[in-house]
């Protein structure tokens, strides 16, 4: 195991070590967020399951349990400052304890067999675990009682509440419970959605400049390169309405299905373009734009029900069985234009 | 602000046979679905489940039961394409 900058001693119990972490977050902690943000070393930012003290806990001091994602584990760390507790790692292959519970990989199964593998009944008297709320999907804290003797309480949804729920007795209040998903949480989520389109935009930019080569003839590279760039702009904005503009403005976009606000921002994008560079000239490039555009941005935005907090399965099911095919239909009779246009809808 | 999603179309169901008011669903459930009145669970809003499934997981008489999954759509396209259930990625 490499040597981790974030253990800054050992706190010893019943004659064994167990690594102290320490409760503020260095340069290289906030460096391997932001990388894992921008979606490059995502899956493989994890921390060694097993007991980590934090502070200078005794047998008596609570036991939280975590998630091996690095940046949970950071997070739940900083906010830890001053307090003396265990904090047990359980072996999520690096995911978050949200999508973990989801997959089941932060659950009873492992929950149980980390308690025995650490030995936790040996090192504290208590017997009661302190797991965040977002674990609840995939851990039966009935079944984690009968099978390791340790009752589960659920903390808070967030780290943060963590200090003052201790204080107030192992007791939640509403807020502490309910899961939000204000402008800075669909903020800070947009880098990895405009990572994840980029290369079929580079795809999409590629196959423009083959088009505008083939419609306009030779030309030197750097205005064939341009022209393809600014018959790039008019699909710029459509992927951004959709990973961008719709995360961005989602509480305010009328209507409730995400492929819909998506397709809204798509249209408002296609007419203020067709209105504004295009000026409405040619009638073929108004099909083609009216066409293509706004279903682009409306699949993108449906793809974001992926990263909200509130989405079911039954209704993206549901929202999918309708936009798919319209998406698929109005891109498809858009795509027909541009060949029958022989690209001069562009 | 609260943000809501599609209606009437969640699978979260509650039995108050089997509910014997042990207060579990409430102290999972992140979208304040439940409500207990008289020493039993009701369902306050469901339109604002997302059908995690910690509410029927953590259930210890089955009272609560959902069909969990993410409702995430790139997930449902590849569970598709493979012919499994939703799956997000790998």
């Amino acid at each position: 195991m490499k040597k981790n900058d974030w253990i800054v001693g050992e706190v010893a119990v019943s004659g064994r070590g167990f690594p102290q972490v320490s409760t503020r977050l260095n340069r290289a902690d906030i460096l391997g967020s932001l990388k894992a943000r921008s979606g490059s070393s995502r899956m493989s930012y994890t921390v060694e399951p097993g007991l980590y003290a934090v502070g200078r806990p005794t047998p008596d001091s609570p036991v939280l349990v975590s998630a091996n994602y690095k940046m949970s584990f950071d997070r739940l760390r900083k906010t830890l400052s001053g307090l003396d507790l265990w904090i047990l790692v359980i072996d999520t292959k690096g995911i978050n304890v949200w999508c973990a519970a989801g997959k089941g990989t932060f659950g009873t199964d492992e929950l149980v067999a980390r308690i025995a593998q650490v030995g936790l009944g040996d090192v504290v008297k208590g017997r009661s675990l302190i797991l965040p709320q977002l674990g609840a999907p995939g851990v039966a804290a009935h079944e984690v009682l009968r099978r390791s003797g340790f009752e589960v309480v659920y903390g808070p949804v967030r780290a943060v509440d963590i200090p003052e729920f201790l204080r107030a007795g192992r007791k939640a209040t509403p807020a502490m419970r309910a899961v939000r998903f204000g402008l800075w949480d669909r903020l800070i989520l947009t880098p990895i959605e405009l990572a994840g389109i980029l290369k079929p935009a580079l795809v999409l930019l590629g196959l423009l400049f083959v088009i505008t080569w083939i419609r306009g003839g030779p030309a030197p590279f750097l205005v064939l390169l341009g022209r393809a760039g600014a018959s790039f702009v008019p699909f710029l904005g459509a992927i951004l309405a959709g990973v961008f503009f719709t995360p961005l403005l989602l509480p305010i976009i009328p209507g409730r299905a995400f492929a819909w606000k998506g397709w809204l921002l798509g249209m408002a994008w296609t007419l203020l373009y067709l209105a504004l560079a295009a000026r409405w000239q040619d009638w073929r490039t108004v099909l083609l734009y009216l066409l293509l555009l706004p279903p682009i941005a409306s699949f993108l935005a449906m793809n974001f029900t992926g990263a909200t907090t509130f989405t079911s399965l039954s209704g993206v099911v549901k929202e999918m069985k309708i936009a798919l095919p319209v998406q698929v239909i109005s891109a498809g009779l858009g795509i027909l234009v541009l060949i029958l246009t022989l690209g001069k809808a562009l | 602000m609260r943000q809501s999603y599609l209606k009437n179309v969640v699978t979260l169901d509650l039995d108050p046979e089997k509910c014997i008011g042990c207060g579990r669903c409430q102290e999972v459930c992140p979208h304040d679905v439940f409500a207990l009145e008289s020493g039993r669970a009701e369902l306050r809003d469901r339109d604002a489940c997302m059908e995690c499934g910690a509410c029927a997981r953590n259930c210890p008489t089955e009272a609560v039961t959902v069909r969990a999954g993410v409702g995430c759509a790139y997930a449902i396209a590849i569970g598709l394409l493979r012919g499994t259930e939703p799956t997000c990625g790998e």
